[in-house]
């Protein structure tokens, strides 16, 4: 097993995190667009998305079985399983992988639960070390505003309500988030994530992007040709 | 985690494929309650939660190495957290078949990084006793997998390593791998080892001998006909 930060590969991994609502899977999908026009193999890659798991997931949620531990557990098959499946083999082929999402969710989700920091950073310990990870982030107020008005009804677990901080789905989907910004503002020096305003206009931050990820490519095309 | 702070027992049965754990699982859970003891058992792949994910997944065949050992975690977690630790405090005596340490020995033949199986499965209970049922050579394996009548498994045979022509090929390389890592985690956490090749009435009464050391029997000692075995004499071994 390799563990994170010791991979070796050709392909390139590019990751969006960020809270619900913080714009990142608009981001990438532009991303993808463009990497595609540009002529490269590019593989898109998202959470909660195994197929071996898939199920488990959906009936687990649904009849609410999920401890914070076998949340996370079961969240790490499922990322195991991409790993395995989608994210090592096109990165070992030279391709570019998009992932919507990656360990720092996990990191962020679980933590806010009340796992243990060192624990969950643990389980996932066999990831690979993205070429780089940005985080979108959105001013909290923001971010609930878009989820809150988009959608009428909070899910149990995205809500946080496992967690019994208010009986009031959206009073505890605020509380939740909030701790789940805080981990990811924790997350910004340790794992040298990098920040994206959420709150600018897409295509402003979509330039940003652009710009940061051809830096990574250009070493590439250099080499190659 | 100490298993101090729980009124039950709880008391692994571990061993490769075949040797006769459900049996004496079954065995044991009979005599137990006959002798006025609440029991839970429970076993691998058998959570609320997992349990059918895992099996779907493993008819497939396309389970990945590492995402086998996170289901099988999840399970663990699953069954730890809803149905042993609940059982435990209620003065339950749990019988587990197979623990953490088989799922550690699957990781570890399949090359897994054994520190980062063992950071996974830091959350497990230390169990008051694990009895090894441990048999002398897999080709003794063999003989009750055809005596079964259900032939060789693909997992059992460890057929996703690749080790042979065939699944017997494969089993026989596999469970030989499996017996050698439990032997040496045997010494390591101190398994009580009972040699599974002999009857199963005398292994059984192996168990029964060591198990009565372990569940408190006292309030039932008039029935008892021998006082001394009431000694809670606990064989606690380290997980970590």
């Amino acid at each position: 097993m390799i563990s994170y930060g010791k991979h070796q590969f050709p392909g390139k991994l590019f990751v969006v995190e960020g809270t619900d609502g913080s714009g990142k899977s608009t981001q990438l999908a532009l991303l993808h667009q463009w990497l595609k026009a540009e002529g490269y193999p590019v593989f898109f890659s998202e959470w909660n998305s195994s197929p071996l798991v898939k199920d488990t997931t959906r009936r687990a949620k649904r009849r609410h079985l999920f401890t914070p531990a076998s949340f996370s557990l079961l969240h790490a098959t499922d990322f195991a399983d991409r790993t395995e499946r989608d994210i090592i083999p096109p990165l070992k082929a030279g391709a570019i992988v998009l992932a919507d999402r990656y360990i720092y969710t996990a990191f962020a989700r679980d933590v806010a639960r009340g796992c243990d920091r060192q624990w969950v950073r643990d389980v996932y310990s066999f990831a690979v070390k993205p070429t780089a990870a940005f985080f979108f982030r959105a001013p909290l107020d923001v971010a609930i505003d878009r989820i809150v008005s988009g959608r009428p009804n909070l899910k149990y677990y995205e809500a946080g309500m496992d967690l019994n901080f208010s009986d009031d789905p959206e009073e505890s989907f605020k509380l939740f988030q909030g701790k789940i910004l805080e981990e990811y503002d924790r997350m910004v020096p340790e794992f040298g994530l990098t920040v994206i305003d959420a709150s600018r206009s897409i295509e402003r931050q979509q330039r940003e992007m652009r710009m940061l990820i051809s830096q990574h490519l250009k070493r590439r095309r250099l080499r190659n040709h | 985690m100490e298993p101090g702070e729980y009124s039950g027992k709880l008391i692994v049965i571990e061993g490769t494929d075949g040797v006769g754990r459900s049996t004496h699982i079954a065995l044991l859970r009979t005599w137990l309650e006959s002798r006025g003891h609440a029991v839970l058992d429970t076993g691998m792949t058998r959570s609320v939660l997992a349990g059918r994910g895992i099996k779907e997944a493993k008819t497939g065949h396309t389970l990945g190495r590492l995402t086998m050992q996170l289901f099988y975690a999840t399970d663990f977690i699953d069954r730890l957290e809803n149905e042993m630790l609940p059982a435990l405090r209620s003065g339950f005596v749990v019988l587990t078949d197979r623990y953490i340490y088989s799922a550690m020995a699957r990781a570890e033949v399949r090359g897994i990084d054994s520190a980062w199986i063992r950071s996974i499965y830091g959350m497990a209970l230390v169990p008051h006793a694990v009895f090894y049922l441990r048999i002398q050579s897999p080709q003794q394996l063999v003989e009750r997998v055809l005596a079964s009548g259900r032939g060789f498994d693909y997992w059992e045979s460890g057929m996703d390593l690749h080790l042979g022509e065939d699944f017997f090929d494969s089993f026989l390389e596999y469970q030989t791998r499996m017996l050698k890592v439990f032997d040496r985690m045997s010494d390591e956490f101190g398994f009580h080892v009972l040699n599974a090749s002999r009857s199963i009435r005398s292994v059984a009464s192996d168990l029964r001998r060591e198990v009565d050391k372990i569940v408190d029997s006292s309030g039932l000692e008039d029935l008892t006909s021998n006082p001394q075995t009431t000694a809670s004499d606990h064989l606690v071994t380290v997980a970590k």
